[in-house]
């Protein structure tokens, strides 16, 4: 993955200065319940959700287990109908190809349809190395982009600001890009969509290259699929000459008749509608209508890895939706950004660390960033078991033995030890039992200080249950 | 029928009241319950922190120590979810690395007979009015491995209903995970202290005189931060209230 993040410090380091902010906590609690509760009721109108869900889930993991021959599938179809086919290993090369085939075009800027695998990356930041600009055209990724900010949700980036933010981000910064805000722009919902929609007009209008994602490539047909909510990503789409679509391995679906699948699951997902307002779907190119030149980015980016470890591959059916961000209560309280990655969330916390690995200080911490609450899974339209795939991968970062794991998997053998030696245990019980009034309220040391930050230790009771058994029972 | 009491090790340590009411409300029902002594932990902080290996002698111990019981039953929902969802896993990892089928088996053989306390007293005996007698105000926390895992769904909240001179209010945000996970309280003590708050103000805006759960270490979180700000309302499990009866009131 990009490089953007590296030296990000672990989780609960980068959690704690949101957690504290009470501006923060509150807009983040306020959006991801609206988004929940509208989800919620949004799934509960099909009686076949469940069948739904696990169609999602199957079809998934056949394509999975076949990509190999789907990929080509892919490659032949896309050729046919006109378009070029580029595999990427990483983000590196998806970036350098990308680079390559804009200044080819003799263009020095591009407009850009909101898409998860660029952000995944850096192709922006690339692309500016040499050059060229890109221009974010989805609304919120046009507050991130003109606020020199990074995106804190999948879906809705910039959940993180206000309407306050948002109207000082316009005014001061789009004159910089092109066309200026309005005079006395108010923080109006309407007047701040209008300034966006006047000042991007004149790029799609001028764009001659076109950049996006998908989510979903139909491997019969050769297909590519948008969805979206603006008809930003339409304009992107259709306008330019030139199309470059970057987009991830594990984004097929084999037929059309497995796309309906989730065509159903993911708005009710991700923006809680029946159907969302565009799905755009091209195949290759066509004479006379839209881009005469197409290219498609196939990228790996650490893909081919996760999908060769038995429980992590799992991450690799999520289509995008956000559904788990908008229930993890860990996002909530926490925001995006300490995630120190594109995929914030409970399914930022088990796809970054296999994308990337394990061996930076935020990789490795992020397994950990849960309570195991199993949200995120009771809502995942493609049921990934997240929890699972947490506990999963902290066996690996223990199993390297990074900071901190190696006391602890010390401390874990010996509380084994002990717990498989009960006449040991209940000596140790006894002694904690007699000493009770001895037992200090805060306590120094790594775990008990944290404990007792906030919170008071139990009483210890007068003797533990085994012996109370032993007294009336045996 | 022959039934065992798996008291689980943070109710053995620190919450012994809870294993005595669950033996209570089981004998008054005129179950017999016995204690098998070689019983200690099911492993979960070991195997939801990454030790795996480390869980694998209590998987054996826990098969051993309650092998040939009809029922084992235990008032933590977040243990039998333990036996019942990871410790297959653990089984099945084992085969894959080709150290045989023996813990397999011992999830196998445990892992249908392990229930949680109000799984047995709704689906196994038939019960909701267990006869108990507890004249407050109580909310209730359903936390996540029964609630998600298990699929406790009402049970708890039709004991509670049936118990004399209880009222029952209505926890705002019930289904928010309270903050506890584990090792999650310490190695991401803000995330979880905040979600700790959240819960707790929700229960203390219901004005109920306890909290209630079915989950001690959840409650040793709630309970830990009720009694550092001297709230007045305490945590309470589930089987400490249907073990109350008008001769033998909890106070």
């Amino acid at each position: 993955m990009s490089g953007t993040y590296l030296g990000m410090p672990s989780f609960p380091e980068a959690a704690r200065e949101a957690v504290h902010d009470p501006t923060l906590r509150g807009n983040l609690r306020h959006a991801t319940h609206t988004i929940r509760d509208k989800r919620a009721r949004a799934v509960a109108e099909l009686d076949d959700w469940a069948r739904l869900r696990e169609a999602g889930k199957r079809i998934k993991d056949h394509t999975l287990r076949y990509l190999d021959r789907y990929l080509v599938r892919v490659e032949e179809a896309v050729t046919a109908a006109g378009g070029t086919v580029h595999w990427a290993a990483d983000a590196e090369e998806a970036n350098r190809i990308v680079a390559d085939l804009v200044k080819a075009t003799g263009e020095s800027e591009v407009v850009k349809v909101k898409s998860m695998a660029t952000q995944e990356t850096g192709l922006n930041e690339a692309l500016e190395a040499e050059g060229i600009r890109a221009y974010e055209t989805d609304l919120a990724e046009l507050i991130v982009q003109l606020g020199g900010d990074r995106p804190s949700h999948i879906l809705v980036p910039a959940i993180h600001r206000n309407r306050g933010e948002i109207r000082d981000i316009f005014r001061s910064e789009m004159g910089e890009w092109g066309r200026p805000a309005p005079e006395g722009l108010t923080d109006t919902p309407a007047e701040l969509a209008e300034a966006a929609r006047l000042h991007l007009r004149e790029k799609f209008l001028r764009a001659r290259v076109g950049i996006s994602g998908a989510n979903f490539m139909v491997a019969e047909t050769g297909t590519l699929v948008v969805v979206e909510s603006e008809g930003n990503g339409r304009m992107c789409l259709t306008l330019p000459e030139t199309l470059i679509s970057v987009v991830g391995i594990e984004k097929i679906v084999p037929t059309w008749r497995d796309l309906e699948v989730f065509l159903q699951t993911l708005p009710r997902s991700s923006t809680a509608e029946r159907m969302n307002p565009y799905t755009s779907m091209w195949t290759g190119t066509t004479d006379g209508d839209g881009p005469r030149t197409f290219h498609l980015v196939l990228l790996d980016n650490g893909r081919t890895d996760t999908l060769a470890d038995e429980v992590g591959r799992q991450a690799l059916r999520c289509i995008r939706c956000s559904a788990c961000l908008n229930v993890c209560p860990v996002y909530e309280r926490a925001g995006g950004h300490a995630y120190g990655s594109v995929y914030p969330g409970p399914i930022g916390a088990i796809l970054s660390p296999q994308l990337r690995g394990t061996g930076s200080e935020i990789d490795a911490s992020l397994p950990y960033a849960s309570s195991l609450c199993g949200a995120c899974y009771e809502v995942c339209p493609v049921a990934i078991d997240i929890p699972e795939v947490l506990v999963h991968l902290r066996e690996k970062v223990a199993d390297q033995g990074g900071k901190g794991h190696r006391l602890e998997g010390v401390a874990m053998r010996t509380a084994t030890w002990l717990l498989d030696h009960p006449a040991a245990l209940n000596a140790g019980e006894r002694l904690a039992s007699r000493t009770r009034k001895l037992h200090p309220k805060r306590l120094p040391g790594p775990g008990a200080r944290e404990w007792t930050n906030s919170r008071d230790l139990p009483a210890m009771p007068p003797e533990p249950f085994r012996d109370w058994w032993k007294k009336n029972h045996a | 029928m022959r039934v065992a009491l798996f008291a689980t090790c943070v109710n053995d340590a620190l919450y012994p009241s809870t294993a005595i009411a669950t033996v209570k409300v089981l004998e008054r029902l005129g179950v017999e319950v016995e204690f098998p002594a070689a019983q200690t932990c099911c492993g979960q902080p070991q195997y939801n922190t990454g030790y795996r290996r480390a869980t694998e002698p209590l998987v054996r111990r826990m098969a051993r120590a309650f092998e040939g019981y009809d029922h084992v039953v235990t008032p933590s929902g977040s243990c039998v979810a333990m036996v019942r969802d990871n410790y297959p896993r653990i089984g099945a990892k084992a085969v894959a690395e080709g150290r045989g089928g023996e813990l397999a088996d011992a999830a196998a053989s445990l892992a249908p007979h392990v229930h949680e306390l109000t799984e047995f007293l709704v689906d196994v005996l038939g019960v909701t009015d267990v006869g108990a007698y507890f004249p407050h105000t109580v909310t209730y926390h359903p936390s996540c491995h029964g609630l998600r895992v298990l699929g406790l769904r009402d049970r708890p909240r039709r004991l509670l209903e049936a118990v004399k001179g209880l009222e029952l209010v209505e926890l705002p945000g019930a289904e928010e995970c309270c903050g506890f996970g584990g090792t999650f309280a310490v190695k991401n003590a803000d995330v979880s202290e905040a979600m700790g708050d959240d819960k707790i103000r929700n229960a203390l805006s219901t004005d109920a005189d306890v909290l209630c759960g079915a989950d001690n270490s959840c409650l040793m979180h709630l309970g830990g931060m009720l009694r550092r700000q001297e709230a007045p309302q305490r945590a309470l499990h589930l089987a400490e209230i249907l073990a109350s009866t008008e001769e033998e009131p909890l106070r």
